[in-house]
């Protein structure tokens, strides 16, 4: 590898470093995510106040805009991993790839559920074929694929290989489910929160939303690594690191 | 509290919405917990297996 990267870039490249790194960060992820999800949450539905349109239905606010940008974001850093994998060949990086696509699929379905339950006090309908909803339906479908086309190879990593290829064509759909309020007549309302500008949203709104983004953030870190574990436990079965850790984690015998 | 949880006549569109955030991502955490060890399970009985014919007589 060039020289450029650091050493413990390329360490970590090395599955059983990576392997322990990910057990380390796990846990401290995973606790500093629920810590942010109960700020967020008490912030959410209790300090903060009604809409003066919406009344309390605006509160889904807080789980819904966080999962949809987080169904985007896992979908970008799934399609950096493929690139990396595809053109470096580093198992961890097709590792990566293809376990981000289980919970990127989970947000797009959390973000198109409370989307409808959304939609039915606030537009009158449970679902509209309209662009931000089509494109984001449009990114269920591509994790699915990824899921789907990982699992249909007898061998693993011509799986990801194939998963990632898809995962690259996809990445056209993300600028597409972002712009599309955008760039088409929709029911869909704009970007409330902007990162260049003004947001035009109130503090007490604001904070518990963005707290809520970071919760989902480090929920993705730690979910990403609990699966990269399992698959590496999978993948890597024929090694020396892994059945000694099977040895070692020996839960059956008395 | 009754207010709380009446969430202003929208109880059903918000409480739903917030048990499938928790449901969803509460299956998504255990589900590689769970592969995990299924993993290393299959592979200490696999192991224990070619340790048994490697060394016929023993019952390991």
């Amino acid at each position: 590898m060039a020289n450029w990267v650091p050493l413990w870039l390329h360490k970590l490249g090395s599955p059983p470093i990576f392997y322990r790194f990910a057990g380390v960060v796990r846990p401290w992820a995973l606790a500093l995510a629920i810590l942010a999800a109960l700020a967020a949450l008490y912030g959410g539905l209790v300090l903060a106040p009604a809409d003066y349109q919406q009344g309390d239905a605006y509160r889904i606010i807080f789980i819904h805009v966080p999962s949809a940008w987080m169904s985007l974001f896992i979908y970008g850093a799934m399609a950096v991993a493929a690139f990396v994998g595809l053109v470096w060949r580093i198992k961890i990086a097709e590792v990566v790839a293809m376990e981000s696509a289980p919970i990127g699929a989970a947000f797009t379905f959390i973000t198109l559920v409370t989307g409808s339950l959304w939609g039915k006090p606030m537009w009158g309908t449970w679902w509209t074929w309209d662009a931000r909803l089509t494109s984001e339906l449009v990114l269920l479908f591509l994790y699915l694929g990824v899921i789907g086309l990982y699992h249909s190879f007898e061998d693993r990593r011509q799986g990801a290989r194939a998963a990632s290829f898809l995962a690259l064509i996809g990445i056209v759909n993300v600028p597409i489910v972002h712009f599309s309020v955008n760039w088409w007549n929709t029911l869909h309302q704009g970007s409330t929160v902007r990162i260049l500008g003004p947001s035009h949203i109130e503090m007490s709104m604001l904070w518990p939303l963005l707290t809520m983004m970071l919760a989902t953030k480090l929920y993705y870190i730690a979910s990403l690594f609990a699966r990269v574990r399992a698959d590496l436990i999978a993948t890597e079965s024929g090694k020396d690191w892994v059945r000694a850790i099977a040895l070692a984690e020996n839960g059956d015998r008395p | 509290m009754s207010q709380f949880f009446a969430m202003g006549g929208y109880a059903f569109y918000v409480w739903v919405s917030f048990a499938v955030f928790f449901i969803v991502l509460l299956v998504d955490a255990l589900a590689p917990l769970v592969r995990r060890r299924r993993n290393l399970r299959e592979l200490r009985a696999r192991m224990a297996r070619s340790d048994a014919r490697r060394r016929p007589g023993s019952n390991a």
